[in-house]
């Protein structure tokens, strides 16, 4: 009892037990991202020894059927999931959001036009959608990126336009078209800044999210291209030598621990910003 | 209400429309040459062969053409034919959508239990070990990729200690009862063939629980909020102080009120099912319409894609409609927007 009180004033508000780990490990990939060369003992390419091999001293996670190394490709990975989740989020906001600003603001028939489309292309479960334009424009990284973009920014768009919606009906705002500023300046110095909270914070909870999404996309063959070391087509390769299991064991676990990781943060700041919950 | 429900059926016809549209857009209007999987590398260079090929899958045509005639035959029912199976892909997926339903059903059946239970006793014993498991057990859940948890508990049960079965919908060696429902346990137990119906079930435990995982997770999430807010009200109090047992005060008293808002997350939960079970069933090689999904995305093979995409939005839509509308129905004193 005293030890936890006086360990008390030791640890910010903030810092919960979820959001502690899930930034450990988040941190942990981020720095394979960019170390991946320097932290892994082969290349992620090359042939480095006889096929198949069981984990071992030499080879932590085994070899895969060409007799590439598992583990470095596993660290490799990083440097394709965690880009790609950032682009596509980061694209994601910037589109939903001014569309969304724009649909919430000006109104309209191009407001309405806009929540049409985001109605409609909501309709769809992500991954059908994401799967079928993946298809249409061809396999490669750049193009399942395009199809994770257009699936993933409408969600935003209707996040910033409810706020938009919010925010345009409080006093300082009615205060400010009063005194006569302009409707950009409304928009801009007074509406815009306090819409972003709640979409930077639903955009890295869906960090997580992105890099299944992605990995379902490069599972089956319409993301990553071989021989890229990218996590979803290794467990494609592991589920055609389903025997050796080690194959698979790798870049699932990195998938499980960096999303895990993102979900953890998620859950903290869930806690963080909405106390009720408990 | 009466209002709210009309509102929202009135709108239905406009959002298929809209699917079809985008569905059809978003798959035409790219890059992807659709002829390169019809035509072979070889037959590319001549003229004649790549000329027919057109005319006969109607690429010929400009783009609103081809549009109107698209919607046209939809109407009739008529999705195009598949370039891969050489069926008509309103047909396959009329086969193959049985398959995804009982797959689904199945799933959504063990979320719910896991999810209920562990929601109930995570909020009875807040705070304690087994409150902290679910929490866990709920972020595993919505982490774990599902193809990764597919191969991982085949390999652990079916190859490792072969307590059950491998992929597939039934073993091999069964004569399988007339096709009615095409819902495989349905089918056997209506031709009274309970060794099929057994076995059946037995195929379904595996892709099920993997399927059914991260919902059983959002599910025990909610379920344990509502149960925590419902427990602390005075009636459970009244009815603790009348002498009730502690099980008739947490399922009769306050699980009872927690149903509601249960209902609709499980509604919400097939859109996460759909998904999931593109990949479960590729894993599962469960012949529904995830897997012809797969497949008909690998091989490029676009009117399959096109129907497979418009059909599982439509799905998707009818069924986010129908939660809603029950949602709404359930709880009057709701307020619409």
């Amino acid at each position: 009892m005293t030890i936890l009180a006086l360990s008390r004033p030791m640890r910010p508000k903030w810092l919960t037990w979820p959001l502690a780990v899930g930034g450990v490990v988040v941190l942990f990939w981020l720095a394979a991202t960019v170390l991946a060369p320097v932290m892994s003992q082969y290349d992620p390419l090359e042939l480095v020894g006889r096929r198949l091999q069981a984990p071992s001293w030499e080879h932590w996670l085994g070899t895969d059927a060409l007799g590439r190394d598992v583990f470095s490709r596993t660290l490799h990975g990083a440097r394709y999931s965690l880009p790609i989740a950032v682009v596509v989020v980061s694209v994601a906001v910037a589109v939903g959001a001014v569309l969304g600003a724009i649909s919430g603001f000006v109104g309209g028939f191009i407001g309405s036009a806009i929540m049409r489309l985001v109605d409609v292309t909501l309709s769809f479960p992500p991954m059908l959608l994401a799967m079928a334009v993946a298809a249409s424009l061809g396999p490669g990284l750049g193009n399942a990126t395009v199809a994770m973009v257009i699936v993933w920014w409408p969600v935003y768009a209707r996040l910033m336009r409810a706020q938009v919606l919010e925010v345009r009906e409080r006093e300082h705002v009615e205060a400010a078209v009063a005194a006569g500023a302009s409707r950009s300046r409304v928009l801009f110095k007074h509406i815009l800044p306090l819409c972003w909270t709640p979409v930077l914070i639903s955009a890295t909870m869906d960090l997580g999210q992105v890099i299944l999404l992605a990995a379902s996309l490069s599972f089956i063959g319409l993301g990553a291209t071989p021989p890229a070391p990218e996590w979803g087509s290794m467990i494609s390769d592991g589920a055609s030598q389903f025997y050796s299991w080690w194959v698979a064991l790798g870049p699932g676990l990195a998938i499980l621990t960096i999303v895990l990781g993102f979900n953890f943060i998620g859950d903290g700041l869930h806690d963080y910003f909405d106390p009720r919950s408990e | 209400m009466t209002r709210y429900i009309l509102r929202r059926l009135l709108a239905m016809p406009f959002l298929v429309l809209g699917i079809i549209t985008l569905a059809f857009l978003l798959t035409t209007v790219t890059k992807g040459d659709p002829l390169a999987s019809i035509v072979s590398d070889r037959q590319m260079n001549n003229p004649e062969v790549v000329a027919a090929a057109k005319a006969r899958w109607g690429l010929d045509r400009s783009l609103p053409e081809r549009y109107v005639i698209y919607v046209g035959n939809l109407l009739t029912g008529d999705m195009g034919t598949s370039f891969i199976t050489h069926r008509p892909v309103a047909q396959d997926i009329l086969y193959r959508l049985p398959a995804t339903i009982e797959l689904v059903t199945a799933a959504m059946v063990v979320g719910t239990a896991m999810g209920l239970t562990l929601g109930v006793l995570a909020a009875y014993f807040r705070n304690s070990a087994i409150d902290h498991a679910a929490r866990i057990f709920a972020l595993f859940g919505s982490s774990i990729p599902v193809f990764w948890l597919g191969l991982a508990l085949l390999y652990v049960f079916s190859v490792h200690w072969s307590v059950l079965p491998g992929p597939g919908r039934v073993d091999a060696r069964m004569t399988l009862p007339p096709q009615i429902t095409r819902i495989l346990t349905i089918d056997a137990l209506l031709a009274g063939n309970i060794p099929v119906f057994l076995n059946a079930v037995w195929h379904l435990i595996l892709p099920a629980f993997v399927l059914g995982w991260a919902v059983a997770g959002t599910i025990s999430r909610l379920v344990r909020a509502n149960m925590l807010e419902v427990l602390g009200r005075e009636f459970i109090l009244t009815a603790r102080a009348k002498g009730a047992g502690e099980f008739r005060v947490v399922v009769r008293h306050a699980l009872r009120n927690t149903l509601v808002p249960t209902l609709t997350v499980i509604g919400y939960s097939f859109a996460y099912l759909l998904t999931g079970a593109i990949l479960t069933e590729t894993i599962f090689s469960w012949p529904g319409m995830g897997s012809y999904a797969v497949s008909a995305a690998r091989g490029l093979d676009f009117p399959a894609i096109i129907g497979v995409t418009i059909v599982g939005g439509v799905v998707f839509l009818v069924t986010n409609l129908l939660t809603d509308i029950a949602y709404v129905v359930a709880n009057p004193r709701v307020r619409l927007g």
